[in-house]
């Protein structure tokens, strides 16, 4: 039980409990799908500082279920701002809850783990007739909340219409260099962006998408996003993965969609204690050798083996080899997968960062080579 | 990628004196560079020519270097120790400048020594303007628009191409020395004209204004696989136009989203690697519009940096001991976190406080000096503090800086519309006092934009104080104090002081106060810096207080010494005393576990690996309080040591004693009989010693009846300084008036009551033409042991921090040591001082007078350690902690048999020479300020010449002091006062054999042509144009000796003053020869001095001996004796 102050707006909140250690980029955090169902705790005391403005949200509403934060900024300084944060909570019904001691608080998170939480405030810590409710009240209330293990999420917070992102930025008005299939999962709206800037059209298509309305797209490869919930539950996903990579589709996702491929090779997942949350995680390319640093929101990851490659357990070597690509320096997660036979390739974190560091960038790049080297091979054939 | 296998040895180059924008962060990232090579069983050899730093301790290195960082002696270092490599990225801008000759002379090639940390060609793009904009242009960024000019007539053609303002930089000078802001041509003139001649290459930058933008520092590191990290993002709270140095700053950035964060940080590593600093790290300025967000890159530092050292203590990522790896070969992935011992050092902190730094400045020292903040350094420390929020944080910041009348404050009568006016028109100008101007403006009713246009402060920063403000106003006028209001009083970063003052109860109040607070349970918690915001465990404690709910402090088993640290450098209380506090740590660290607190984060004693605790807190008595009250808790706590800190700690022992805290060493009561001067007084009379007469004064009049009863010349000083004029030395009853009636003028008004001061002057005796002397020495209660008996090269009257020193003394007879040693171990005895103790004497004609004792480590005890090859330090915090000094013999920390007093036959001599900063200090119209030494202290640092006699050692220490040493030939200009007139003739004809020709003024030069010794005249300044009056024989007839200066045709000035007026030729010629940076002198007995020592450096035989060695010899010759 912890006490704080109000913040965002009065209500009551349930779910589950993780923190984030950025110490930029809290509208891109809100307005992350990957988000939907916990209650983001900001270890960075300062929050708000910039206020809200029409260009940094990663999708049109703020998904986290409730918000934790030490000092909410009182005042909003930044000549891109054209809002509040406090008012963007409000507005969109956030519960949230401030001055309060969170480093205890994810101090105990990563010692017990992430947990279902709840944050009551105003009329929803009285019953109806106006009792205080107790402790043991409030906590069965959180006992109600769903479990993040079994979560089927990517429902809630896909697309529900495909839309299409044209070539942009240098390729503004060009034929597309390549044409993509983006699954969205929870996406967030960086992705396609950086996709379209390197000349993609990006189709993006909502989570019930079929096989067949991929390829009916005719794509040069096949994004899977990032998304909420257990990866464990994704099984008409990972079946739509094993479909594009039975078309020789090139492939490469993203966070949940490492997952999917990693399930779709014949790997578990597993859930990590408390995950990794923040824009400052250790990557190995095990390729290159290269160390970048990442932006991270993962509370499950792929249990694959380290070191050399193995043949995918799945489908008696229908897949051929994969190996694991990238690994986190700070407890060696997974953090991506890479296809050997066939062109497949993902990662756990976010090379399209927003919130983060750009130092896995290229990681677009490397998927537009792919699709390309991939329609070469074709035509050559 | 493992260790280079092919360097086994490296040379180290340190930073030398501590001087403005080049402070004690260098220690401590020489220390830890040191420490790294050790562990990795690299041979080590270290130069630096201060004493004063733990870098140069005998064992941070295998061979450690006292030297001068010059290139001829450097040359002869590497000659001998033959080094496989030479790492210059941890010395500051002195060991990069110094490679960068090395290189370019041919010196490293010639001896195979290859460059580690940074190669020529990058320190060459990082510092060279034109080349670094290229940089800047290949990284997709923007640098301010600019122009390169040799000379002003190139200055006036940019400003007519650029328009004003302009920004003048000069190439390859630190800390921003000879830079600022031209708003017209004149401005222009002066700032660019000692721009291109402060810098070596003479050339200066002039770029578009960029005033009043937003400024972000980012410090990165990067690996030989190319890997990068940022470790830290600064934000300056103080917009461009002020010095980072100079600013209020703060970690990590507040007032920028993520995007436009990261886009400084993909800049920062375009650059990094377009630089091509490949194993290391650099630190880079940004200038960001804060309407448009328009990013301009400023510069940036191809080494460690002050910003590092900031980075380091505010994040806990030891940027100094990384980048030392890193030169050896290793990848940032290869490093391991030492506080998480489970992460590598390839991330990125994420902090989960909020970290502030605000400056330390010493304008008070500089009368006359222009206290404008501007784009040239002029701070001489910094105090950092971290908190649960920026208010927090900035009011703990605030309070460590340690001076009166900075901190917010809500005296006297609340700003009336009239008052808040002139604040917020005075606030337009930086200085000092802005943060205290801006909360009473607001106090007064300002609003948020009002401040903003006057300031340019981001308003996020302004709203914040003002929400401070608010929060006072709450306090002060609640009926009752409530455990609600004080919770959020407390959280807002207000001390126990500032709340008993807003409720009206005075200093006094304070104790209230807290017991109130202790009442409702408020008490600060102490959680741990982990580089990680709590996502990992943390190994090292590293601890800063917040008002929070949980506390990580952990149990201890052994019993804990709590060492208390100097605080923020000032002159006075500087590097020495971190030196001493980190002695006491590294020995009680062997039987006891040692708690260190300090809010300086340029130091090594806030390294978090030196002490088993690190509480990074401000050093005032409530926080030392909470302190020990939370290590009670955790275990058994030995006592507290005051007294290596400097006056700092020292001032709480009192305080702290009352409240029931254990004072080691010297006891309260012995400290106040040391410091009272009545009580000091009964001391001096019980054991026979005499003291000079003194008295003091409320008024005119009983400063005339005191200044006649002690007799003319006494030294005048008001017993309470703040801002004003500090001492002077008086000689008549009209200069006596003059001194009383500016401090009169200079009281505030309302509380001078009819010709009467608020507080005393104090009027002592001057002992004129006195040596001076300092001893330094230990007691344990039995035995004396004398660690150095320092006799000064200036006449008394000057301060002994700015005076040059030498260690044996030169004239002293042994009768005379024998009385200083009876002398010293009387008053130890008569004040019971148990450890260090430093005392100040004077023999005027062979009587001894004693002038101040100092129950405490004072600034000499690192060099007389370093002269005498002991421990003084390590020693008296065994004796604090109850030990004797025949145990320390014992252990080897002292001498076995004799002491530091004691002369042996061949014993070298060790010089000390301060360093002065007054070519950091300017008037409003640019002339630089009097550079007279006096009885205030105003040097910045220290340097120590060692060598075989006194000339040599004293021509060392020129060398080390002042960039290219003493002249050996060229023109003298020589002019002294009626006094030393007798003495001019000798060194006049000196000169004259050592074959330097002579200018003089008029009275200097009939003075030795009466003695038959040629000489230039040269007109006096006020003789006009100085046309008229001059001599045909004159280099180039016509000029005046300030022409002279400026056109470069003299190359050392002798100087001894005949007034302090600031508009005699004496004051003109000093501030000329400041500004061309010519050796001046000022005294006669330093004249002397420098003749003997001209003479060394032209016989080129310096000893060049590491002090492991000179150790050798001096403990062998002891045991040979003994």
């Amino acid at each position: 039980m912890y006490a704080g102050d109000a913040y965002g707006a009065l209500g009551q909140t349930q779910g589950e409990i993780v923190f984030s250690t950025g110490m930029t980029g809290y509208q891109e955090t809100l307005t992350d799908p990957s988000y939907d169902r916990q209650i983001v705790v900001q270890t960075f005391p300062h929050i708000g500082d910039t206020g809200i403005n029409g260009e940094d949200g990663e999708s049109g509403r703020v998904w986290v279920a409730g918000y934790v934060v030490r000092e909410p900024s009182p005042t909003v300084s930044n000549w891109r701002s054209d809002g509040s944060l406090d008012g963007l909570l409000v507005d969109q019904g956030i519960v949230g809850i401030s001055h309060m001691d969170t480093r205890r608080l994810v101090r105990h998170l990563r010692s017990a783990g992430a947990m279902r939480a709840g944050i009551f405030s105003g009329a929803a810590l009285q019953a109806e007739n106006g009792r205080p409710l107790t402790t043991g009240e409030l906590l069965e209330t959180v006992r109600r909340t769903p479990r993040m293990e079994g979560s089927h999420l990517t429902g809630e917070v896909s697309a529900t219409q495909a839309y299409t992102l044209e070539p942009s930025g240098d390729f503004e008005g060009s034929a597309p260099v390549c044409t993509v299939a983006a699954v969205d999962l929870g996406l967030k709206a960086m992705t396609p962006r950086l996709l379209a800037e390197r000349g993609c059209r990006v189709h993006v298509l909502p989570v019930t998408t079929t096989l067949e309305d991929i390829r009916s797209l005719h794509p040069d490869g096949v994004f899977f996003s990032n998304g909420p919930g257990d990866p464990g539950t994704a099984d008409r996903e990972v079946d739509l993965v094993r479909g594009c990579l039975d078309a020789g589709l090139p492939l490469f996702g993203i966070c949940l969609g490492n997952q999917l491929l990693g399930r779709a090779l014949g790997f578990g997942t597993y859930k990590l204690k408390f995950g990794h949350r923040g824009i400052n995680q250790p990557v190995k390319d095990l390729t290159s050798g290269r160390v970048e640093v990442t932006a991270h929101n993962h509370g499950f990851a792929v249990d694959a083996p380290l070191g050399g490659p193995v043949p995918a357990p799945y489908g008696g070597g229908r897949y051929g080899r994969v190996r694991v690509s990238h690994v986190d320096l700070n407890d060696d997660v997974v953090e991506g997968l890479e296809c050997i036979d066939i062109p497949a390739f993902s990662v756990q974190y976010h090379p399209e960062a927003a919130a983060g560091p750009h130092d896995a960038i290229h990681l677009f790049d490397r998927f537009v080579g792919l699709m390309k080297g991939s329609r070469e091979d074709e035509a050559h054939a | 990628m493992p260790k280079r296998e092919d360097i086994q040895s490296v040379m180290v180059i340190g930073s030398g004196p501590i001087v403005i924008g080049q402070a004690a962060e260098f220690d401590y990232s020489g220390t830890q560079a040191c420490r790294v090579l050790k562990e990795e069983g690299v041979r080590v050899i270290l130069v630096n020519s201060n004493p004063a730093t733990i870098m140069t301790d005998p064992e941070m290195a295998d061979a450690t270097y006292i030297e001068p960082i010059d290139c001829a002696i450097l040359e002869r270092i590497v000659a001998k120790e033959r080094p496989d490599a030479l790492l210059p990225t941890l010395g500051g801008q002195t060991a990069l400048n110094a490679a960068e000759e090395l290189g370019r002379t041919g010196v490293l090639d010639k001896y195979g020594v290859e460059l580690i940390g940074a190669s020529l060609d990058a320190i060459d793009r990082g510092e060279d303007r034109q080349l670094f904009k290229q940089v800047v242009e290949a990284a997709g960024a923007e640098s301010a628009r600019s122009r390169i000019a040799h000379s002003l007539e190139e200055a006036d053609a940019v400003a007519a191409e650029l328009g004003y303002p302009l920004v003048v930089r000069p190439s390859f000078t630190m800390g921003g020395l000879g830079s600022g802001i031209a708003h017209d041509e004149g401005e222009l003139h002066r700032i660019a004209g000692a721009g291109i001649h402060y810098s070596p290459t003479d050339e200066v930058l002039l770029e578009e204004g960029i005033e009043g933008w937003k400024e972000y520092e980012l410090e990165l590191m990067r690996d030989r696989l190319d890997n990068v990290v940022v470790v830290c993002p600064i934000e300056n709270v103080d917009p461009v136009g002020v010095h980072t140095g100079d600013s209020v700053t703060v970690a990590p950035v507040f007032t920028l989203t993520d995007r436009e964060y990261q886009k400084l940080r993909d800049i920062g590593i375009a650059i990094i690697r377009g630089v091509g600093v490949d194993t290391g790290g650099c630190n880079i300025q940004f200038a960001v519009n804060p309407e448009t967000g328009r990013v301009i890159v400023i510069e940036m530092n191809p080494r460690v940096s002050r910003s590092s050292a900031l980075a380091s203590k505010a994040t806990g990522f030891p940027i100094a001991k990384i980048a030392t790896k890193l030169a050896l070969g290793y990848t940032l992935d290869e490093i391991v976190n030492d506080i998480t011992r489970s992460t590598p050092a390839s991330f990125e902190p994420a902090i989960d406080y909020v970290v502030t730094k605000v400056p330390r400045f010493a304008f008070e020292k500089f009368p006359g000096a222009d206290d404008t903040l501007t784009t040239s350094m002029k701070s001489v420390g910094e105090a950092m503090a971290l908190g649960g929020s920026f208010q927090e944080s900035l009011g703990k910041a605030m309070r460590s800086i340690d001076k009166r009348g900075l901190g917010f404050s809500w005296d006297g009568a609340r700003p009336d519309h009239r008052e808040v006016d002139e604040l917020l028109e005075a606030m337009r100008r930086p200085t000092e006092g802005r943060y205290l101007q801006i909360q009473r403006a607001f106090w007064g009713g300002a609003g948020v934009d009002e401040v903003f246009l006057a300031t340019g402060i981001d308003r996020w920063f302004l709203e914040q104080i003002n929400a401070i403000n608010h929060l006072a106003m709450e306090v002060r006028e609640a009926d009752f104090l409530d455990d609600d209001l004080l919770r959020r009083a407390k959280r807002a970063g207000l001390s126990d002081l500032q709340i008993a003052h807003l409720r009206g109860m005075g200093d006094r109040g304070e104790t209230v106060i807290r017991e109130l607070r202790w009442n409702y349970q408020i008490r600060p918690v102490y959680k741990t810096v982990d580089t990680c915001a709590a996502e990992f465990d943390a190994v090292t404690p590293y601890y800063y207080s917040t008002y929070a709910e949980e506390s990580e402090l952990k149990p201890r088993r052994r019993e804990a010494v709590i060492i208390l640290g100097s605080g923020p450098n000032r002159i006075g209380q500087g590097v020495e005393f971190d030196y001493t506090c980190v002695h006491a740590v590294q020995e009680l660290g062997r039987d006891y576990d040692t708690i260190m607190v300090n809010c300086n984060p340029e130091t090594v004693s806030t390294d978090y690996d030196m002490s088993d605790r690190l509480y990074f807190e401000p050093l005032t008595f409530e926080d030392v309080l909470e302190i020990y009250r939370a290590e009670l808790r955790m275990g058994p706590v030995k006592g507290v040591i005051v007294q290596l800190g400097g006056q700092t700690p020292l001032s709480l022992a009192a305080r702290l004693k009352q409240a029931g805290v254990p004072i080691l060493g010297t006891s309260p009561e012995s400290i106040d009989l040391a410091e009272n001067r009545e009580l000091f007084g009964q001391v001096l009379k019980r054991e026979g010693l005499n003291a000079p007469r003194y008295g003091t004064a409320m008024s005119l009049d009983e400063a005339r009846d005191a200044a006649h009863n002690i007799g003319y010349p006494v030294l005048v000083r008001p017993s309470y300084v703040l801002g004003g004029r500090g001492m002077e030395i008086v000689y008549d009853d009209g200069q006596l008036g003059g001194y009383v009636e500016r401090a009169l003028r200079q009281a505030r008004a309302d509380t001078v009551v009819s010709g009467r001061l608020p507080s005393p002057l104090l009027i002592d005796k001057f002992l004129q033409d006195a040596i001076e002397i300092d001893v330094d020495a230990l007691y344990d209660g039995n035995e004396l042991y004398i660690g150095g008996i320092m006799e000064h090269v200036e006449e008394a009257g000057v301060h002994s921090g700015d005076a040059s020193c030498t260690l044996p003394p030169s004239t002293l007879s042994d009768d005379q040591i024998d009385r200083l040693r009876q002398a010293t171990r009387a008053i130890a005895d008569g004040c019971g001082v148990r450890g260090l103790i430093n005392v100040q004497f004077a023999f005027m004609a062979n009587t001894l007078y004693v002038i101040e004792a100092n129950p405490r480590a004072s600034r000499t005890v690192p060099f007389a350690s370093k002269a005498t090859g002991t421990a003084l330090a390590k020693a008296a915090a065994r004796i604090m902690v109850g030990e004797s000094v025949a145990d320390q013999r014992a252990r080897g920390l002292l001498l076995p048999d004799s002491d530091g007093g004691a002369s042996r036959p061949g014993q070298p001599v060790a010089v000390k020479e301060a360093v002065l900063p007054f070519k950091r200090f300017r008037t409003p119209v640019g002339q630089s300020v009097d550079v007279l030494l006096g009885p205030e202290m105003r040097s910045t640092g220290e340097v120590m010449g060692f060598d075989r006699d006194f000339p040599h050692a004293f021509a060392k220490g020129q060398l080390a002091a002042y960039a290219g040493g003493l002249p050996t030939s060229g023109r003298a200009f020589l002019s002294v006062n009626d006094a030393d007139k007798r003495q001019l003739p000798m060194i006049a004809s000196r000169l004259h054999e050592l074959g330097f020709t002579i200018c003089a003024t008029q009275g200097t030069a009939s003075v030795l042509k009466r003695y038959g010794i040629d000489v230039d005249l040269v007109g006096k300044i006020s003789d006009g144009d100085g046309r008229e009056g001059a001599d045909r024989t004159a280099g180039r007839p016509g000029r005046n000796a300030v022409e002279l200066i400026e056109d470069g045709s003299i190359d050392m000035v002798l100087n001894s003053p005949s007034s302090r007026d600031s508009r005699s030729d004496g004051y003109l010629i000093r501030a000329a020869a400041v500004a061309a940076d010519l050796p001046q002198f000022t005294t006669v007995t330093q004249f002397a001095a420098v003749l003997m020592a001209i003479e060394a450096v032209k016989s080129g035989d310096y000893q060049v001996v590491s002090i492991q060695e000179r150790a050798r010899r001096l403990f062998a010759y002891e045991h040979a004796e003994g």
